[in-house]
């Protein structure tokens, strides 16, 4: 019987955790420790309407304060576990302050962390990065006082924070390692599509480089010098490289793990009974089949997994079947991604990228298999549902764009 | 004062107060208003926030943009001549009292 669940990570997953669990009429204790000063809030804004000042820290919140009261969540922050003992049926989770917390059943959802440009004026004041609320204060603090802004790395994070500098006016370089932008998250079509489009905004995206130090005067950064060494000025370098997951506590408490990911089933379950996990820091199964594990670094896979997780731990289970998907607003291009591209054989080209309106469908071995839409909702849309149903669109007759792809959902199995 | 009354899919009704500008969704899910989703936090990204306006305040609410009318053909339940998705309507005086049904299906 399961009475006490302890919740480590107080972030979108460990949030939904809690909420799912009293949504399913879970009765006993629910305790949320979380490492950081603030209640559960959203992150996504921290680099869109946060940045662009359309949202405030309130308005970040998940729930009001008096909601895990009101449902007996007990909320820790500020607090961070570093270990666990097991008995037979349940154990005791140890903060570094030395306090303690038993539980029943544990759920992990400890997330991820930026990863570090480990170079020479690592130091230096203005270079940030951008996960957390601290992060996105320290951006905005030294926001209105920068002219240049070097973003490291075209990713996500680092085009979002590009196109809100550019919409203030700064001078925007975006550097990237790779030969193209979102490299791991979209096919060259949409990269080059997103080359243009920023740099039509003004935005200067260099591409194939290698940055060598960061330049600085009196403890703040000033530039970024490359390998060629010419410097880029800028009084605020964002580094956004991509996330690390963290899957220290995981690894303390002996569960199974794979390049610091926690390894789980469909189910959520990691290799001891009595803990799941979920979130940024886990590696899954490909919940739309295939034998492929996955990293899933997304508030969809946050919140369905969580679900899943929920279940699971009141011995309900229900695997993991939802449809992955993904979005970035980067100045006034909407990207939504449904799927997964990789290992793609063949694309279709719907729209016009000219317009700034356009969808690229991926497909291996002629099924449908993901979608990359910018300004596209309705292609977005179609695709999303599709891949839930395990329906296919044919290729040849989804290239005519003025056809609805909705219209061309066949009830085909793919 | 900006009241937001919520009929739930069951019949319930909930009314709560909204700080100016913060949008019909936000209020609920912050307040834990079962039947709002939510998933992608007021992005207009997701269609789970789908909400039927009353129509005394329909006129007031304004109608929904390209990417908002896009969005509501993808919502779970049907599309209704007063569907909105309820992270687009920002809270403002001329909202007070505003009554939203809550979509019986989100995801």
């Amino acid at each position: 019987m399961t009475a006490k669940i302890l919740i480590i990570g107080a972030g979108q997953a460990g949030m939904q955790i809690a909420v799912s669990l009293r949504e399913s009429e879970f009765a006993g204790d629910i305790t949320i420790v979380g490492e950081e000063a603030y209640a559960p809030y959203q992150r996504p804004p921290l680099s869109k309407a946060y940045l662009a000042g359309d949202s405030d820290e309130e308005s970040l919140e998940f729930r009001n304060p008096n909601f895990y009261a009101e449902n007996r969540i007990k909320l820790v922050t500020g607090e961070k576990i570093i270990g666990a003992e097991f008995g037979e049926n349940g154990g005791v989770a140890t903060a570094a302050s030395g306090k303690t917390y038993s539980f029943d059943k544990l759920a992990l959802a400890p997330g991820s962390t930026p990863r570090k440009l480990t170079l020479e004026g690592a130091e230096l004041d203005g270079v940030l990065y951008l996960r957390d609320l601290d992060d996105a204060k320290a951006l905005k603090d030294r926001w209105d006082g920068a002219k240049n802004l070097v973003v490291i790395g075209g990713g996500f994070i680092g085009l979002e924070v590009a196109a809100a500098a550019r919409k203030a006016g700064k001078t925007v370089t975006v550097l990237e390692v790779a030969d193209r932008l979102m490299a791991r998250a979209v096919s060259p079509i949409t990269s080059e599509f997103y080359r243009e489009a920023h740099e039509r905004r003004g935005t200067s995206i260099r591409l194939g480089v290698q940055m060598t130090k960061f330049i600085g005067a009196e403890g703040r950064v000033s530039g970024v010098e490359l390998s060629d060494g010419s410097v880029v000025p800028a009084e605020i370098v964002m580094v956004g490289i991509g996330v690390i997951a963290r899957g220290e506590v995981a690894e303390s408490l002996g569960l199974e793990t794979m390049n610091g990911a926690i390894v789980v089933n469909e189910f959520a379950e990691t290799s001891n009974p009595l803990v799941v996990a979920a979130g940024d820091a886990v590696l899954l199964p490909y919940p739309l089949g295939g034998d492929t594990q996955v990293r899933l670094e997304s508030v969809q896979n946050a919140v369905d997994q969580a679900k899943v997780a929920a279940a699971t731990l009141l011995g309900t289970k229900d695997a993991y079947h939802a449809v992955p998907w993904f979005w970035s607003d980067q100045a006034e291009l909407k990207l939504q991604i449904a799927g997964l591209s990789m290992g793609y054989d063949q694309t279709v080209l719907r729209g016009n990228q000219a317009d700034e309106h356009f969808s690229v469908l991926y497909y291996r071995d002629s099924k449908l298999i993901a979608i990359d839409a910018v300004n596209d909702v309705p292609d977005y849309m179609a695709v999303r549902r599709a891949l839930a149903a395990g329906h296919n669109i044919p290729a040849d007759l989804a290239s005519d764009f003025s056809i609805a792809l909705k219209t061309l959902i066949n009830a085909e199995k793919a | 004062m900006n009241k937001i009354n919520y009929i739930s899919p069951d019949g319930t009704t909930t009314t709560l107060e909204a700080r100016d500008g913060d949008s019909v969704m936000e209020t609920a899910v912050k307040n834990g208003v079962k039947g709002i989703v939510a998933e992608c936090g007021g992005a207009c990204a997701c269609a789970t926030c789908h909400v039927y306006v009353e129509d005394a305040f329909l006129a007031a609410v304004g109608g929904a943009n390209d990417l908002e009318d896009d969005m509501l053909d993808g919502t779970a339940a049907e599309r209704l001549p007063n569907s909105r998705l309820s992270c687009q309507i920002k809270m403002r005086a001329e909202l007070d009292g505003i009554t939203v049904r809550i979509a019986p299906k989100q995801v």
